[in-house]
């Protein structure tokens, strides 16, 4: 469901591959994310232990404040969640920001933010079953064996809730955009499309990028067990 | 010619721009519990100022949960407007 945008039909044999935008503006995010980090690799060889250059401090921060804010929702523990969380927040950050720059984002497409809430999804039961082994299936029994399907309804509900809400918040921002966009030219002369870009994409799109990981979080560790 | 009053397609495309609307209804709720949530938000910086980061994200944290209900009708208005899968259902 991309709804507004254009394929490129391609042929390979009898079957017919559609090139989404979302798709092309996926590569670009890609790209400018692999850019960024093999810079940030080869920079590292210069790194001291005691922070030096600005660049150092200024990765460091990042980095660190990412692992604390996944350790003050998931414990010591499981700090290293940050590193997948931290490409998640990344790649979500990047793509929101994107219609800054004239793409389309690439998370105003169901399928982009349905295949990152699965991704959630199989984290949430897979640490669920990791950690608490067969007692994991004893709590959907719970309070009484009587709401199995409740439970697992609520459970199902989860990616599609994370899905929808990151989705319809971009996809409604840049439909609003368009419209904007395709008024008489007096109302882009002056600045309202600046503010709105302002709200929708820079303030809707870091506070849903934070949500989405800050609910992931939230969602994984609940399965966790706690330690004192 | 058949002797429609009105051409099916054209009932179902107008239909469905009116149900857009009225799914739309659904912004109430969040606009309430955002606002709700923002008032609680105010209070709780009043009485402990120097909590406000952790008041903030929780809030802001809240606010987004409490919008899904109005996305989920914002997506229904979506799809109605755009990927309408009523239209295709008309008898020709």
């Amino acid at each position: 469901m991309d709804f507004g945008s254009f394929y490129i039909p391609i042929k390979i044999g009898g079957f017919t591959i559609r090139l989404t935008e979302t798709i092309m503006d996926t590569w670009v995010v890609m790209a400018v994310l692999i850019i960024l980090a093999v810079i940030v690799r080869i920079k590292l060889n210069k790194f001291t232990d005691v922070p030096e250059s600005g660049f150092q401090n200024f990765i460091e921060t990042i980095v660190e404040s990412m692992d604390s804010f996944v350790e003050s929702n998931m414990g010591k523990k499981y700090k290293y969640f940050g590193n997948w969380f931290f490409g998640v927040f990344a790649f979500i950050l990047l793509s929101n920001l994107s219609g800054l720059f004239g793409f389309r984002p690439p998370t105003a497409d169901l399928a982009t933010t349905a295949a990152l809430a699965l991704t959630t999804f199989v984290l949430i039961h897979f640490m669920g079953i990791f950690t608490a082994g067969k007692g994991y299936f004893k709590g959907y029994l719970e309070p009484v064996p009587f709401l199995l399907p409740l439970n697992i309804i609520s459970e199902l509900a989860t990616p599609v809730s994370l899905s929808f809400r990151l989705f319809g918040n971009i996809l409604g921002g840049s439909i609003i955009m368009g419209l904007i966009y395709s008024l008489p030219m007096i109302v882009k002369l002056i600045p309202i499309p600046a503010v709105l870009h302002i709200y929708f994409d820079v303030f809707a799109g870091c506070l849903q990028t934070f949500i989405f990981v800050m609910l992931s979080m939230a969602f994984i560790g609940d399965k966790i067990p706690e330690e004192y | 010619m058949n002797n429609y009053l009105i051409e099916p397609h054209a009932f179902v495309l107008g239909c469905s721009a009116i149900g857009a609307g009225t799914a739309m209804i659904a912004g109430i709720g969040p606009g309430v519990g955002q606002g709700f949530a923002a008032g609680k938000g105010a209070e709780a910086v009043g009485r402990q100022p120097e909590a406000r980061g952790t008041i903030m994200s929780t809030m802001l944290l809240g606010a987004a949960v409490a919008e899904t209900t109005g996305i989920y009708g914002l997506v229904i208005a979506i799809i109605l407007l755009f990927a309408n899968p009523l239209v295709g259902q008309v008898p020709n």
